[in-house]
């Protein structure tokens, strides 16, 4: 069976539903003497588990993963809302018992094992309900024409309701055989959305799972937050003991060499006067940048919008900046999204050999996005710069994702999304 | 010279105060937020304006937004704004009206009080005084340029005087080289950057800082 590649919709006219139906039943039913395979399979493993169907538990339950695997797949494509496979990773051990508590540890594994022992049942009635009333169509259709003579030689027949004896009943099985096949294709997209229901039923993760999921991805953005804000918080410790401390204590020390020399060299006083005052414009100087590591003063002034176009002013390259919002974002975001856009920003200038980029800022539906194009040659991977995993981990804290697409010979795109709230404008004094 | 100051800080304030006072000059106004800055601006057209960017209530950029307003009503009103930062994106906006008498200097130039005089002295006689950390800031995002990448080293560093608001002789005092030598680097940039040279020394920054944004 091929993949399905698009969603499909439903659309052209009832036939066209309904062909569309029978196929998918046709294809579901299969599907699901497949499972009913499957779930024999399942049964002998039990029955025989003391001995050799121990072994034999994880490719049982490799197939029966692969068979559920396709049926939400089609379920999902067919209703339109994907169904997300909720298995645990596979670990990193291959050994046999490792697998084997990978396997019982999921709590999906006994939902599964109850859908594949159902499903025989259930889903196979489901999908079969239409072929065997357009089957029964010909069977009543065939009726029409050789009915009498196969009720008397079967010591009379019904078909549906009706008793065939002679040529005026064997006419009306015909009609009726005839309705069947109208009422098949009536019903067969109907049957195929309750199977996806009762697949989705099954086969979705559970709350628990879903819920487990958001914990674990929880904790891993926490822990990544704490520590990158461990590591700013000792680099500023560290930037503001190696420069403007230490200055000032020389500064200090310069000032009292001068008290000392006072009466005796004024000449040599000041020298040493001007080398204080240089001292303390440096560490001012210093201490600017340092602050504008933490929060530059134009995005706490003007908010991200400004700031971004600040950004775009003393970037090497030309910048053209586009942007669409309504009001200010929280500030942890507004920071997060800056420091995302400088460092993105410095990255085209370096390697992406480009002379343009675009910044595009816009908010909707509580989500926004950031894209920045240049034009440079592309070939930017995540998975190799350190920097965009870094982006993306402090993105994640905000449940914000990063995306990049980076071809060969370019354009390179990196977009963001962050969901978030805006704040409405803040009105000004003039 | 009749000033208006806005500084929030006491000490600095004071400091200032003292300062103008021993060149001379009478600060009619101290204030401390914006609102009354923008009062005090109005009621006494002051010779020049020595305001801090960022000012109470919001603490933001109010005394950057309360000069601007002033100038719309005032055009070509003095104003020097101080800052402890200073940002490319409000010399653009400050530059915008292309009136003159601005001024956007770090606010560390106080320390050097005759150099500090003179800033105020030049912008109140309707000269434009950019700190030479916003001309190194625009400068170095356009190394990759053609016009700027083709300078000579000191045809870079007159450019960055040039941006910064000096005038021939004030160059020549500052690179240690003579006036003639002066004119000749500008004669050279000027048609490197495919800008018109002009007479005005006003004129003449702001057409190096509108190249050095664009």
């Amino acid at each position: 069976m091929g993949g399905i590649a698009v969603v499909e919709t439903t659309g052209g006219g009832v036939f066209a539903d309904g062909m569309r139906g029978l196929g998918r039943s046709l294809r579901l039913w299969g599907l699901g003497i497949r499972a009913t395979v499957m779930s024999l399979l399942v049964s002998l493993v039990l029955f025989s588990l003391p001995g050799v169907g121990l072994l034999l538990v994880p490719a049982v339950v490799g197939g029966v993963r692969r068979v559920a695997n396709r049926q939400r797949e089609l379920a999902g494509a067919w209703s339109g809302r994907p169904i997300p496979v909720p298995y645990a990773p596979k670990p990193a051990d291959e050994g046999f018992l490792s697998r084997c508590r990978w396997i019982a540890h999921d709590t999906q594994t006994w939902r599964d094992w109850l859908w594949v022992t159902l499903d025989p049942i259930v889903g196979v009635a489901l999908a079969f309900l239409p072929i065997g009333l357009i089957l029964s169509g010909f069977w009543g259709m065939g009726l029409a024409f050789f009915g009498p003579e196969l009720s008397a030689e079967w010591d009379g027949l019904w078909f549906d309701f009706i008793p065939v004896e002679g040529p005026t009943t064997a006419m009306l099985a015909g009609v009726l055989g005839l309705l069947h096949l109208p009422l098949a294709l009536w019903l067969a997209p109907r049957t195929v959305r309750a199977h996806g229901a009762w697949t989705r039923r099954l086969l979705a993760p559970s709350e628990t799972a879903r819920m487990a999921d958001r914990i674990e991805h929880l904790s891993v953005t926490r822990s990544d937050a704490v520590d990158t804000q461990m590591a700013e918080i000792r680099r500023i410790e560290r930037d503001l003991h190696d420069g403007a401390q230490a200055r000032l204590v020389a500064m200090g020390m310069t000032l009292d060499a001068a008290e000392h020399l006072l009466d005796s060299n004024p000449e040599a006083v000041r020298s040493l006067l001007i080398e204080a005052r240089k001292s303390s414009s440096k560490a001012l100087e210093e201490l600017r940048d340092l602050v504008r590591g933490i929060h530059p003063p134009v995005l706490a002034d003007r908010g991200l919008a400004d700031a971004v176009r600040a950004l775009a002013m003393v970037s090497p390259l030309t910048a053209e900046v586009t942007v669409d919002l309504p009001g200010r974002p929280e500030l942890p975001v507004e920071s997060a999204v800056y420091f995302a856009v400088s460092e993105i920003l410095a990255n085209a200038a370096k390697h992406s050999g480009g002379d343009r980029v675009w910044l595009d800022l816009r908010y909707d539906h509580g989500m926004l996005r950031v894209g920045i194009t240049d034009d440079g040659r592309g070939g930017a991977d995540i998975s190799r710069g350190t920097g965009l995993r870094g982006i993306e981990r402090r993105l994640a804290t905000f449940d914000g994702v990063l995306a990049v697409s980076s071809p060969l010979n370019g354009p390179t795109m990196v977009t963001m999304e962050i969901p978030c709230v805006l704040s409405s404008p803040k009105t000004t004094s003039c | 010279m009749r000033v208006v100051l806005a500084e929030d800080h006491f000490l600095l304030r004071d400091g200032l105060i003292r300062l103008l006072g021993a060149f001379g000059h009478e600060v009619v106004a101290a204030v401390d937020n914006g609102p009354d800055l923008l009062a005090a601006l109005t009621t006494h057209r002051p010779d020049v304006a020595v305001v801090d960017v960022r000012l109470p209530p919001t603490f933001a950029d109010e005394g950057l937004r309360a000069a601007l307003a002033a100038r719309r009503d005032l055009p070509a009103l003095p104003v020097l704004l101080l800052s402890q930062y200073v940002e490319p994106l409000y010399a653009r906006e400050l530059l915008a009206d292309g009136a003159g008498a601005v001024g956007y200097v770090l606010k560390d130039r106080v320390s050097n009080g005759a150099e500090f005089m003179s800033t105020i002295r030049c912008v109140a006689d309707g000269g434009t005084v950019m700190d030479p950390e916003v001309v190194t800031k625009l400068l170095s995002s356009k190394d990759r340029d053609q016009g700027v990448g083709s300078l000579t080293p000191r045809e870079r560093e007159v450019l960055a005087a040039l941006a910064e608001g000096r005038s021939n002789a004030g160059i020549a005092e500052a690179l240690f080289i003579t006036e003639k030598a002066v004119a000749k680097h500008i004669g050279n940039i000027f048609p490197k950057l495919g800008l018109h040279a002009c007479d005005s020394d006003n004129r003449r920054v702001l057409a190096v800082l509108a190249y050095l944004e664009r």
